[in-house]
């Protein structure tokens, strides 16, 4: 016991380790195997440390494009922002290029956990961008293809011969079904936005996308992982309001003549195009 | 694509997994029934009489892993080799036990700490990731502070049977695991929470080698075995 006061507290765990050892038993064969041991779990221990950060930064740069992309709705040309948001998710698609390489011949399931988080919430971003886009919803094939990455600082020095080498990032099913999810919400918020703005056509073909992506979330059940289910339970509020918004639209539509309610919401928004207002 | 075909591909990825997670499951039940018979057979050596047969029930322990070691083969086969992390929670708790039984019977037979590439050997797996099924370190590690309970346990039983000498080779082998298990830079995770365990052990022993110092009765044995060690 007394070893563990003797030597120095204030040096370095691995030094105070050292001398640990040699006070207790200097070539004993379990003390050098747990110093192995205490390497390998420090390396994993500190790859892991590191995509969670990087997750992090992801979670970060991906709210922030979806943010942006909240403003299309008050905004005359969508293009501008859009194509800002395309900057954005390149920037996040350089961390995960990253991640890709912290994974580089590793079990990419041991980290799962660190880097799901960030994942789900790319997902989210992009996909809210596609369906601004294309008003589809993106695939998950599609989010893939775009996460190849060639390797540039040492494979065009060194490693020429062995061709660039790429790297690739696969977001599992799971991930991408939890962004869809998370989706969701974002598609209500900005349902409810346009609403604000005097956009009647919107509301309408969002709750449709809503819907279809609700009864496929149905479709799966909860044959998914745990958290799929969680998220039903939000989805299916999100998708309520939505559809009151629209059961409001169209009550107070039939109240209103239609070239009045052109002049409303034309009158809130002078910068929304006129026939946009009528239904 | 549609939304409706893109969540019946996720669909049908969702209940492929599934089917594999049933599989699974399957196999480690059966190697949870034998570890569980395993534990049985070496249990016996905290009766009075099973300090003579120690030899005879590790024997017999070592025929019963040639069973693990079938069953894990079978486990192999039940899921792509690369994906180990992905289905690691359903084996983890078994692999466990087993490595900490593979590591009792090594003890009982030779009182050295088992390496982990002997329990990888015991149990028919790998050590290295790359090379197919392997033993993670923390399971490996979860596996020793299982044996150190057991240990403490056994140090307690053999005064009760009256092999006075016993506790103090524990107690030696206990300490030195402890100076071990001192060098990991443990997270806040389940391995952790094991090895805050390890002290109670720890105590535990040494309050029964007090108690047979004090009333002289390991002496002689006691001076016997340090140098056997």
């Amino acid at each position: 016991m007394n070893k563990r006061e003797g030597e120095g507290y204030p040096r370095k765990n691995a030094d105070a380790a050292l001398d640990c050892a040699t006070s207790a038993s200097p070539s004993s064969p379990v003390v050098a195997a747990f110093k192995v041991f205490q390497q390998e779990l420090d390396t994993k221990h500190d790859k892991y440390e590191r995509l969670v950060k990087i997750s992090r930064d992801i979670t970060i740069e991906s709210k922030r494009t979806i943010f942006l992309l909240h403003r299309v709705t008050s905004v005359p040309d969508a293009e501008d922002i859009l194509n800002e948001a395309d900057l954005k998710l390149d920037a996040v698609r350089q961390k995960i290029g990253q991640i890709a390489e912290e994974l580089r011949g590793e079990d990419i399931h041991q980290f799962h956990r660190a880097f799901t988080p960030g994942i789900q919430e790319y997902v989210e971003a992009v996909s809210f961008l596609h369906y601004i886009r294309h008003r589809s919803l993106i695939s998950l094939e599609e989010i893939n293809v775009r996460l190849v990455f060639m390797r540039r600082e040492k494979g065009t020095a060194e490693a020429l011969p062995l061709g660039a080498q790429v790297l690739t990032f696969q977001v599992t099913p799971s991930d991408y079904l939890l962004g869809v999810a998370d989706l969701t919400g974002e598609l209500m918020r900005m349902c409810i936005s346009s609403v604000g703005n005097g956009d009647i056509d919107t509301p309408f073909r969002l709750s449709q996308f809503l819907r279809q992506i609700h009864d496929g979330f149905s479709y799966i059940g909860n044959t998914g992982p745990y958290e799929v289910s969680k998220k039903l339970h939000t989805l299916r509020q999100s998708l309520g309001k939505v559809e009151d918004a629209c059961y409001t639209l169209r009550v107070r539509g039939s109240e209103i003549p239609k070239h009045m309610l052109a002049d409303v919401f034309s009158s809130r928004n002078t910068l929304l195009d006129p026939e946009e207002g009528v239904v | 694509m549609s939304v409706t075909e893109m969540f019946s591909y996720i669909q049908g990825f969702l209940s492929a997994d599934q089917d594999i997670r049933e599989d699974i499951r399957k196999v480690v039940q059966i190697l949870e029934q034998t570890a569980r018979e395993i534990l049985t057979v070496l249990q016996s050596v905290h009766q009075p009489s099973g300090f003579k047969e120690i030899p005879s029930k590790c024997a017999k322990a070592r025929e019963l892993f040639c069973t693990v070691r079938t069953q894990i083969a079978d486990l192999k086969t039940k899921f792509p080799v690369e994906q180990y992390y992905r289905f690691h929670e359903h084996w983890r708790f078994v692999l466990q036990r087993l490595a900490f039984l593979a590591a009792f019977v090594v003890y009982l037979e030779s009182e050295t700490l088992v390496t982990r590439e002997e329990v990888a050997q015991i149990l028919g797996i790998e050590v290295v990731r790359e090379r197919g099924f392997h033993l993670d370190v923390e399971d490996y590690l979860a596996g020793v502070l299982i044996m150190a309970s057991e240990l403490s346990r056994l140090a307690v039983n053999s005064v009760t049977a009256g092999d006075y000498n016993r506790p103090l080779r524990i107690s030696n082998f206990i300490n030195e695991l402890d100076s071990g298990f001192r060098l990991l830079n443990l997270k806040n995770d389940p391995l952790r929470k094991r090895y805050d365990g390890l002290k109670y052990d720890v105590k535990k022993i040494e309050e029964v080698v007090y108690d047979l110092s004090i009333r002289g009765l390991a002496k002689e044995s006691g001076l016997e075995s340090g140098g056997d060690k």
